[in-house]
């Protein structure tokens, strides 16, 4: 995601201290990864340097060392409707390292079903423990969660109709 | 996953060596597996792989060529045909992907049909029927009819009508796949929950792995027979160790 266009829309929905933006961030997109403080203040001189937010002095922050306040320009919110309202390129985010694991198991006879298989398990404990994680979560970690579970089970699925095709596989790779 | 074993809790389904063939068709060769009370054990695999052919031997609707499948203490293909079916009235509860629920009846009917067929009394099993629907929080809908249901909630009434015998067993076959993602959430969240409150054994055939992910443990189903991660055990030789599922990871071949 890109961090910087998202704390540049926090700051349209709610001008902020970097302190509370920082805690703004971390509440919806943290995850297990929160914002570090330096990558925050970076982002802002970044932002001001583009004239995309304003800082002031003053106001309350509810922590932290900071005086200063940031709100977003004019064309600031121009650049948070390009952002949102410009399409992201699918990421064909090709199985790399398995595909090459499943063409080499192949090329050293090798069982290229048992890798897939190992594989497939390991998806399948890790979408079980994401979907014991739903439980009692609030809604924006359920959605990433849901995100996260629909692109492993884009990977099963992979797994699953390369298995189906080993043979083919096979002997393609066999002939080559 | 739980390691009910570690109590020294005994499998509720234990199967051994289930050979079933259809004619020329090898449907299952040679399954083995053990559920334990309140486990949900999940059995993917491909079409045709033999997945519902195994959950209907288990439950006793097929009988196998050889092997055997024991429910508790009892060992079905030593029971007659009538004793068999009053275990399975009893003790097992059956969901299924859609249209199980008899049309004519409501919803708050069709969960008492279990019962009454038990021999429960009609105004007890009126109260025991409406307590279900409210514990799957579809109350206020016993007097619909199943056309007047959405599919999710049809599929909660079915599920109050597979429970509310408080069957050992729950065999549920592909129980979401006539279910939006966020209606199936909802299904399997009470499903399971309330398998698992009640110390319900859940066989669940599906082939949707979201679906798979709401089981503590799952078996894939290939050419009948079990096929699973290299080192996943899958039958209690052992009791001590069953129920681990560290096996895969720890394959050397294997890392991520």
């Amino acid at each position: 995601m890109d961090n910087a266009q998202t704390l540049l829309g926090l700051l349209e929905a709610a001008p902020s201290h970097g302190y509370d933006l920082k805690g703004e961030y971390d509440r919806y997109f943290g995850g297990q990864k929160p914002l570090a403080f330096g990558q925050v203040y970076a982002t802002l001189a970044r932002l001001i340097r583009d004239g995309l937010i304003l800082e002031a002095q003053g106001g309350e922050s509810s922590g932290g060392p900071d005086r200063k306040s940031y709100s977003v320009t004019a064309a600031g919110r121009v650049r948070v409707r390009e952002w949102m309202f410009t399409p992201d390129t699918p990421e064909p985010t090709l199985q790399s390292n398995l595909f090459a694991k499943t063409v080499i198991a192949l090329l050293l006879d090798e069982d290229a079903a048992s890798l897939l298989d190992a594989q497939r398990a390991c998806h399948q404990a890790r979408m079980r423990e994401l979907t014991r994680a739903k439980r009692d979560a609030d809604l924006a970690t359920i959605l990433t969660i849901d995100h996260a579970l629909f692109h492993i089970e884009a990977d099963l699925r992979w797994i699953e109709l390369t298995g189906a095709r080993l043979t083919e596989l096979r002997a393609g790779v066999r002939g080559a | 996953m739980s390691t009910p074993d570690a109590q020294g809790t005994q499998p509720l389904i234990r199967a051994r060596d289930l050979v079933l063939n259809f004619g020329q068709t090898q449907a299952l060769r040679g399954i083995s597996l053990d559920v334990y009370p309140g486990e949900v054990l999940a059995v993917m695999g491909p079409s045709g792989s033999g997945k519902s052919t195994l959950l209907h031997t288990l439950a006793g609707v097929l009988v196998p060529d050889s092997g055997t499948v024991r429910i508790g203490t009892r060992v079905l293909g030593e029971l007659d045909q009538a004793t068999r079916d009053d275990l399975r009235l009893r003790e097992c509860g059956f969901v299924f992907q859609s249209g199980q629920l008899l049309p004519d009846l409501g919803a708050l009917d069709n969960v008492t049909i279990p019962l009454l067929l038990a021999g429960v009394r009609r105004r007890e099993a009126i109260d025991r029927g409406r307590a279900e629907l409210d514990r799957l929080g579809v109350g206020q809908y016993g007097a619909r009819y199943p056309a007047e249901l959405s599919g999710g909630q049809a599929q909660r009434v079915a599920i109050a009508r597979a429970l509310v015998t408080r069957p050992r067993v729950l065999f549920a076959d592909e129980p979401t796949g006539a279910l939006d993602s966020l209606s199936a959430e909802t299904t399997m969240v009470a499903l399971t929950d309330l398998a698992r409150a009640d110390g319900t054994a859940v066989v669940l055939v599906t082939h949707d792995a979201r679906t798979a992910a709401y089981a503590d443990r799952e078996i894939i189903v290939r050419d009948g027979r079990i096929s699973a991660g290299i080192g996943v055990p899958l039958v209690d030789e052992n009791p001590a160790d069953a129920g681990t599922t560290a096996g895969f990871s720890a394959h050397p071949g294997f890392s991520r």
